[in-house]
């Protein structure tokens, strides 16, 4: 384990809550997938980490490149055809845990060469389809969950839970790229996140758009603690529960957070049929 | 081609998305839902001194295609570079959730996405990522019960979140005049540096992410002139095709291997992303 891996929020949560169980064979060391269980279910725990040996430069940072977007395809694929024939609901099909601590997607001359967006849809691809057949899916944002990596590892989860601290953002851009496209200072950015709620990048100010399940105040978010693992534990058994048979991402849409989002469905609805 | 044959074609790329619409979809058979007057536009932009548009640049309208029902989703090229913001990522997302609800009863309606797009609007960043994300949850969701059609003509291309959207569509027809990638030129720039990607080498930009790249190494299904002829009987055949699993994210297995596998300090080039990416990487997209 490199030093780099070590500071890795997504490998240290990933650990603690499988209480270091080993890794399952067969995928690259960026890509980390843990048997194990959560409460009384079987759980599958999934995160893309640091690794300074990936072949690939433009990854080696914890980014979601080509090989970890078809390596978490085949990740959440295994527990899909191999629960095929268990009934829907969490007592049969394994439950799916992304541990999200992505910066971004990677940026390189190769990704884009070799189809990297394909690679992620390939992954997104996974964990719609394991959510559509009835497999609780759950994203625990422990660090950064960025833009793409973000779309493909965690974002299609029934229920998203954030640790509240300030390590943890959710964003489309960095600051710096942003500043560039939309022809602003880095310093327009930072004030404007601070009026534009989903410009912002803290957790706090994304929680304000109803997409959480759950908020959830530790001690230490990059080394948890008993207590700290015992409240993440009991939330995502909370937003286990809460899914039932939901396969949707209905409940993300909360009338004060995105008001408009659901404004729109409302008209849409309204005009669908055209009677 | 000789230059008559030039003159007579109609562009595609040239349309806005209502002329698209209109001229995709059979005589009279157009209704447009949310349409500008209804006035549905962002509610971030004039808090930043930005000018809105009345339909948040996302034209919807359901109607046929050669008699197939069909819902349009158009994305503006020429307001924001197509950005995806809450309203315009609402009215896709939402138009394909009340397809999706009419695949299940049995009244299919066929998804057609014309994706303009450099993806998320950064004024409205975090709500236009979270509808891309339940625009790809409706896409995989609704090709269960029909076809998902994706159109990438140009000017704009398909660029982030959206680039992944156009990955799931059951087909995906484009121009040699679009692009497809998932990160624009000068986000790479800015985040890789100049010698890993120029933005301004254009060439090369297009030699990697065009259409006919895009086609040669089998990301793309279809490639169109831009011709509007062309387009629309591409669409209707699409549109038209029996439900499959999607080839292009079959073969996970030998996508690893291959790219596991590759010289990474090699500078990737086109003609070599055609040799990696040939044919027999990707799936069968025949049955269930």
């Amino acid at each position: 384990m490199s030093t780099q891996e070590q500071g890795s929020r997504g490998a240290a949560w990933l650990a603690a809550l499988t209480d270091n169980a080993s890794r399952a064979a067969g995928f690259p060391d960026s890509v980390q997938v843990v048997d194990g269980s959560m409460g009384e279910h079987s759980a599958r725990y999934i995160a893309v980490v640091p690794d300074a040996d990936n072949a690939y430069p433009r990854a080696r940072g914890g980014e979601v490149g080509l090989v970890e977007g078809w390596a978490l395809a085949q990740a959440v694929r295994q527990v899909v055809s191999a629960d095929a024939d268990a009934d829907a609901g969490a007592a049969q099909k394994r439950a799916i845990v992304a541990v999200i601590d992505v910066p971004s997607q990677a940026y390189g001359r190769s990704e884009e060469a070799f189809g990297i967006h394909q690679a992620l849809a390939a992954a997104a691809e996974a964990y719609a389809t394991a959510r559509e057949a009835g497999h609780p899916v759950l994203g625990l944002i422990v660090g950064k969950a960025m833009s793409g990596a973000f779309l493909a590892h965690g974002y299609q989860a029934n229920r998203l839970i954030a640790l509240d601290d300030a390590g943890v953002q959710v964003h489309a851009m960095g600051k710096q790229a942003a500043a560039r496209i939309t022809q602003r200072t880095v310093e327009g950015v930072e004030q404007l996140a601070e009026t534009i709620t989903p410009m912002a990048y803290d957790i706090a100010s994304f929680d304000t758009l109803g997409l959480l399940f759950a908020r959830v105040s530790v001690a230490d978010a990059d080394r948890p603690s008993d207590e700290d693992l015992d409240r993440i534990r009991q939330t995502l058994e909370r937003a286990l529960a809460d899914i039932g048979q939901d396969v949707s991402l209905a409940s993300r849409l909360d009338a004060d957070g995105r008001a408009a989002s659901v404004k729109v469905r409302e008209r849409l609805r309204a005009q669908w049929n055209g009677d | 081609m000789d230059s008559a044959e030039l003159l007579q074609r109609e562009s595609f790329v040239e349309k806005n998305a209502r002329q698209r619409v209109q001229y995709l979809l059979d005589a009279a058979s157009l209704r447009e839902l949310l349409d500008p007057f209804e006035r549905l536009s962002s509610p971030w932009l004039p808090l930043q001194d930005i000018v809105t548009q009345a339909d948040d640049g996302v034209v919807i309208a359901r109607g046929t295609i050669d008699g197939v029902a069909v819902v349009v989703a158009a994305i503006e090229p020429a307001f924001q570079g197509g950005s995806m913001g809450e309203v315009g990522g609402a009215k896709i997302a939402g138009a394909l959730e009340l397809a999706l609800e009419d695949a299940r009863a049995s009244k299919p309606v066929v998804p057609v996405l014309l994706l303009e797009t450099g993806s998320v609007r950064l004024q409205e960043a975090n709500c236009g990522l979270a509808a891309i994300a339940e625009i790809h949850a409706a896409i995989v969701a609704l090709r269960q019960h029909v076809p998902v059609v994706g159109v990438i003509s140009g000017p704009v291309g398909c660029f982030g979140g959206m680039s992944i959207a156009a990955g799931l569509c059951s087909t995906l027809i484009a121009t040699r005049e679009a692009r497809l990638g998932l990160n624009g030129p000068q986000v790479i720039e800015q985040e890789a540096g100049v010698d890993e990607f120029d933005s301004r080498d254009r060439p090369m930009i297009w030699s990697l992410t065009g259409g006919a790249q895009r086609h040669a190494t089998h990301l793309v299904d279809t490639l169109c002139d831009d011709d509007s002829a062309d387009i629309r009987t591409a669409i209707a055949g699409a549109v038209a095709r029996p439900v499959g699993n999607l080839a292009r994210t079959q073969a996970v297995d030998a996508h690893l291997e291959r790219l596991r596998a590759l010289d990474t300090g090699r500078r990737a080039d086109a003609e070599w992303a055609r040799e990696v990416m040939a044919e027999e990487i990707h799936g069968s997209g025949e049955g269930s």
